[in-house]
């Protein structure tokens, strides 16, 4: 019997709005699976491809990317950078055979604490029913690699 | 070298504690993170706690710790709390990461073992990063002790005057020719019925004599260069055409003047003005100015009948006068610029600008004002007859899903205040059309009592229409306003004489253009975006850019005066220090790697990248970086780093946060 | 094999195309100051010596080997870890050795599927359906030929390297330069750079050396060079034609745009890029003219193929190395 597939996703977040979302579902007690790690970063802005290629290259099997919403950057009109790179990047990593739905972007305000927590479910249960990515692994049978057993993932030689 | 690190998990009481095994966190963190520099791993109840500091602080002094980790509860709440303790132990204090595994682990997750191997996670990301953290210092810079008001309406007027009267030097600048704001152009204010002139212009006094204050009228700000403690704005003095060191406001110019001309701004279209001229009696300063687009002597030569008349050596009419650009050195700025009303004509079907008996809330101001184009009495467009029936239409504008979402505030007590007066001095029948009554403040429900004992008829219902074709012998020759009066579940056609738009407040329509010179945010509906909604109102996330009064947000008299007055509490406070510590959270570019491409120079908001035209490099002005990252992450040679979440950290956290780098399980010995 | 007392150096082509050799011939006259300052012990291209010499040297006895050309079999593999015990320094020669280059573009597809289009496509005769297999009896033995691995990997994923040159190829001038240098370092006039320094290149980018004029950054389309009538005194990228210059190591005089065509990146990414691709994905579209999702989109529609684009050289030395295709097995 094989256990559902537990996927990992790493999230990165704005300090002004998106973090503090994060933080408002906390202290209202919303619940939403365990299967985001999130990373805190000033503004969206700050949000280099490499991260997120970095997550990827790293094991993870999907990438949130949050910020304030558009007209509402702490640092005024920073998140437009970050929207314009994500359309890029999501292109880019299509043509690597990547799935684009991997990547998803969500704007939140400082009180969308039920949105984040709605958001972060929503991409959980769509990465799930993508399947695992592992990246360079050769495990891409749906079979569970516990987070805890991962090491560096070189890339694993498939008889030729 | 492997740093020394320290990690620490909270168990706030249970707040950790009941979802998260803490003390299996620790001791994985200790076992499995030892090879990454892990020396030590503890678990306490309250982190926060004064012995909780104390146990990271005896572990810097007796361990040597060079980086400290903690997990517990947001960084927005105790990051300062346990930089500082690791500060006192003799610790930089940017060495020290707080690593959320409350609101984000134990509070939101049920599972209690996928919430423990997340914590695991989120600690060794933590410690992977604080490895790259570096030691930083906070930038001090020093604050000019004169202060630049921008905006002269009751706020600024507050602002200027706290500060002067302080002993400090304010420099207050205004678009119009006079200060005063909208409130010069109110009749009574609610709900004290005081009259809005004769509370205003004692301050509006103050501020024209003040010592400590340079007021500069018919001006503009243009340009803003500089940060916090040492701001240049460049004015625009626009040139009066008239000598304020010779003219006395003695009047004969104006009254001499052969232009009339409809005065659109003060008098709302009501009323008339002269091509020389000043907005209204009281105006501060008493000099006037010439509207030069209808001028006579400026369109065709001919005239000069104030030059003519004006009484004073040497004559103060000076047709040849320039626009004069001023420098202006400043420590804080305070935004204090208003806002327009709601343009009604928007709402086709209210007929307002077709049907000529619909009038806008700050057209009844003016109207009801002894000084205005009626002297006070509410007649209707023909200047003459006294409606015996009148409509006032609440939410215009406002609270409206194709317009303005917001509540306007401050309509519904003007409304009332505008049912009182018209009943008062015309005995009409005055029906209000709301959707809620808002009375929230000091003794603004009793006025609403008031009004409602005086004989003012109330339907709650959104007006649908308002129109001026009869259905009946009845409704010939009056307004109809169609509204359904929820109330009663009816729909009720409203015959009046004259109808009353209680028009929403709207930011000023350049506020977006103007925020982007000073450097703020506007939010979703255009008002000025405040540092915390409810804790710093009158902050702004740009240091040394305050905003005070309904450049914020619409609100009454006294809410503007309070911020005022707060604005200038916090410039003075900051005075009072002489210099203040930027967050070192800074970006910087590697001059001897930089090709000079310019990808960043287009980047920063706050225009802190320079671009060397004769080195052909880039080069970023720390005092200005506000540090959000932008042009660290799209530098395409990556010489561009930025302190606090440089790439080394980030790369790092993912890595710990995929567990790329926990070492084997101990053997069991 | 020699018994001169002259200091030894090898150059060997793995997965390459052989420009890399010509840059090195093209330093014209200077070759013989190689000839003069080093005995050539292997050099498939340039002399007969065999994997069995190289074989019975001692460790360590070849001074400098420049190694070019990508780990595309476990015969590449093989020679590589063979030349790293003989070698003192060796040096990754190359875009192919550096990052891959070209032969790394096979890592967005699964190598079997490759071999199979090889002997199956519309202009390859194979009626009987013949596959290679890479051992086979004979009366004679065993026969070997090398088996492809599953992905192409960069000469510093296989050995540790102590020297980079990057370039497609390196410019001979570079080349010469280089040569110049292990010559003084020999006579003991220089001294090396730290090992694991890129050599043979500048510090900066394309940029510093490209001789257009350059404003504030904004994009409001990408074209094709063919479709607009470029201004040869301006920054291509202000002219909506993708230039990798902005990302790309600095070292080539800028030959490209200097010439009239963008900068494809050959160079590689400059010091301490993690991923060169995810420079360029972020520098282009940081300054794309709009804030709206679907005008983002119309602009980046005039940007064909920005895999291609953006790891053209670079993707078996990028973070992601392959893509998807080239790891992931079917599913079951």
């Amino acid at each position: 019997m094989t256990e559902q597939f537990e996927p990992t996703i790493i999230g990165f977040t704005c300090n002004w709005c998106s973090y503090r979302a994060a933080d408002l579902a906390g202290t209202a007690r919303m619940k939403y699976p365990p299967n985001v790690r999130l990373i805190r970063l000033m503004c969206s802005g700050r949000l280099d491809p490499t991260f997120v290629i970095k997550a990827l290259a790293s094991g993870a099997d999907g990438v949130m990317i949050t910020g304030c919403h558009p007209g509402e950057c702490h640092y005024l009109e920073q998140n437009y950078k970050a929207l314009r790179r994500y359309h890029l990047l999501r292109r880019t990593l299509q043509g690597l055979g990547l799935e684009p739905e991997r990547i998803r972007l969500v704007w939140a305000s400082a009180a969308e604490g039920a949105r984040f927590a709605s958001e972060v479910s929503s991409f959980v249960e769509e990465i799930r029913a993508l399947g695992p990515l592992h990246w360079g692994s050769s495990n891409g049978t749906g079979q569970p690699v516990s987070a805890t057993q991962r090491g560096t993932p070189a890339l694993q030689e498939v008889a030729a | 070298m492997t740093e020394k690190i320290g990690v620490y998990v909270c168990h706030c009481g249970t707040n950790i504690a009941g979802t998260v095994d803490v003390k299996g966190v620790a001791e994985w963190a200790a076992a499995r993170l030892k090879h990454r520099g892990v020396i030590v791993g503890r678990e306490y109840k309250f982190m926060c706690s004064s012995l909780g500091q104390e146990l990271i602080e005896k572990d810097i002094k007796e361990l040597g710790l060079t980086r400290v980790v903690v997990a517990a509860c947001s960084p927005h709440l105790h990051e300062k709390t346990f930089r500082t303790a690791c500060e006192r132990a003799g610790l930089n204090p940017y060495l020290c990461e707080l690593i959320s595994i409350r609101e984000q682990v134990s509070w939101v997750h049920t599972d209690k073992s996928a919430a423990t191997e997340k914590s695991k996670a989120v600690v060794a990301g933590g410690v992977e990063r604080v490895i790259y953290n570096e030691p930083l210092e906070p930038l001090m810079v020093p604050i000019h002790a004169d202060t630049l008001v921008v905006g002269g309406g009751i706020a600024g007027i507050q602002a200027a005057l706290e500060i002067a009267d302080a002993g400090y030097h304010v420099c207050l600048v205004e678009r119009e020719p006079s200060i005063g704001g909208h409130m010069a152009q109110f009749d009574k204010t609610f709900p004290t019925l005081d009259c809005s002139a004769c509370i205003l212009t004692p301050k509006m006094v103050q501020v024209g004599t003040h010592p400590n204050i340079t007021l500069m009228t018919w001006s503009e700000v243009e340009k803003v260069d500089g940060y916090v403690g040492s701001f240049t704005a460049t004015v625009r003095r626009k040139a009066r055409h008239v000598n304020t060191d010779s003219c006395t406001g003695c009047g004969i110019c104006w009254e001499k003047c052969p232009k009339k001309v409809v005065d659109t701004v003060f008098e709302v279209g009501l009323g008339n003005r002269k091509a020389i001229y000043t907005p209204f009696a009281q105006a501060v300063p008493r000099y006037p100015v010439i509207d030069v687009e209808n001028c006579t002597y400026f369109k065709n030569g001919k005239c000069k009948a104030c030059q003519l008349f004006c009484p004073t050596e040497p004559n103060s009419i000076d047709f040849d006068q320039t626009d004069e650009l001023v420098e202006v050195k400043a420590g804080n700025i305070i935004l204090a610029t208003g806002y327009d009303l709601f343009d009604a004509t928007r709402i086709a079907q209210y007929g307002y600008g077709r049907l000529s008996n619909v009038f806008t809330s700050l057209e009844i101001e003016r109207m009801c004002n002894a000084a205005g184009p009626t002297e006070g009495r509410v007649v209707l467009r023909d200047m003459k007859t006294a409606p015996t029936s009148v409509v006032i239409v609440h939410c215009v504008g406002s609270r409206d899903e194709n317009y303005n979402k917001y509540c306007s505030g401050i309509c519904c007590m003007q409304s009332l205040k505008f049912a009182h007066l018209i009943m008062e001095r015309t005995g009409a029948e005055v029906h209000n059309c709301y959707i809620d009554i808002r009375t929230p403040f000091k003794d603004y429900e009793e006025f609403y009592k008031r009004v409602l004992e005086e004989g003012g008829q109330f339907i709650r219902g959104k007006v649908a229409e308002i129109t001026d074709v009869a259905r009946s012998a009845d409704e010939e020759g009056k307004l109809i306003v169609q509204v359904e009066d929820t109330l009663i579940g009816k729909q009720r056609r409203i015959p009046a004489d004259m109808v009353i738009l209680s028009a929403g407040l709207e930011p000023r329509h350049d506020a977006k253009e103007v925020g982007k010179m000073f450097g703020i945010a506007c939010g979703a509906s255009g008002w000025y975006t405040e540092r915390h909604p409810k804790l710093d109102p009158v902050a702004t996330m740009t240091e040394g850019i305050m905003i005070a009064g309904c450049v914020q947000g619409p609100k009454d008299i006294p809410a503007s005066v309070a911020q005022g007055a707060a604005a200038a509490a916090r410039v003075l406070g900051k005075i009072q220090q002489g210099e203040m510590a930027l967050e070192p959270i800074k970006a910087s570019i590697n001059e001897d790697a930089c090709s000079g491409c310019r990808i960043c120079n287009g980047l920063c908001p706050f225009n802190a990248i320079l671009f060397h035209e004769d080195k052909m490099v880039s080069e970023i002005n720390a005092a200005l970086c506000q540090g959000c990252g932008t042009c660290v992450a799209a530098c395409p040679a990556g010489v561009i780093s930025g302190t606090g979440f440089s790439d080394a950290q980030i790369m790092a956290q993912i890595e710990g946060l995929m567990l790329l780098n926990v070492g084997p399980e101990p053997v069991a010995a | 094999m020699s018994t001169n007392s002259k200091p030894k150096f090898a150059m060997y082509w793995a997965a390459s195309c052989g420009g890399c050799e010509i840059a090195v011939l093209n330093i014209h006259e200077k070759i013989l100051d190689v000839d003069a300052n080093f005995d050539v012990v292997f050099w498939p291209v340039a002399m007969d010596a065999k994997y069995k010499d190289v074989e019975a040297m001692e460790d360590g006895s070849i001074l400098l080997t420049l190694f070019n050309g990508g780990i595309r079999n476990d015969e590449n593999e093989h020679i590589a870890k063979l030349l790293r015990k003989k070698t003192k320094i060796l040096v990754a020669f190359g875009s192919c050795a550096n990052e891959g280059c070209i032969p790394g573009l096979a890592n967005l597809s699964d190598s079997r599927e490759i071999v199979h289009t090889a002997f199956n496509t519309v202009t390859t005769e194979n009626p009987h359906g013949i596959y290679p297999m890479t051992s086979y009896d004979v009366p004679e033995g065993e026969i070997h030929i090398p088996t492809i691995l599953p992905i192409l990997k960069t000469l510093d994923q296989v050995v540790d390297v102590d020297y980079y040159m990057p370039g497609c190829p390196p410019e001979s001038d570079q080349v010469a330069a280089v040569i110049d240098l292990v010559i003084q370092v020999l006579q003991g006039k220089a001294e090396l750079p730290p090992k694991g320094s890129v050599i043979g290149a500048g510090n900066s980018t394309v940029c510093d050396e490209c001789k257009r004029s350059r404003n504030v950054k904004t994009i409001k389309s990408f074209s094709r060079i063919w479709n607009i009538a470029p201004d040869a005194t301006l920054c291509l990228l202000e002219q909506g034609i993708p230039c990798n210059g902005v990302a790309t190591r600095s070292g080539c005089n800028a030959r490209c745009p200097s010439a009239g065509a963008q900068c494809i990146g050959c160079y590689g990414p400059a010091d301490g890029v993690a991923d060169y691709g995810a420079r360029l994905i972020s520098s282009f579209a940081s300054v794309i003219e709009s804030n709206e999702p679907d005008e983002i989109e119309r602009v980046l529609d005039g940007l064909v193929d920005p895999t291609g684009q953006f790891y053209r050289f670079n993707l078996a030395g990028s973070l992601l190395k392959a893509g998807v295709p080239a790891w992931k097995k079917e599913k079951a």
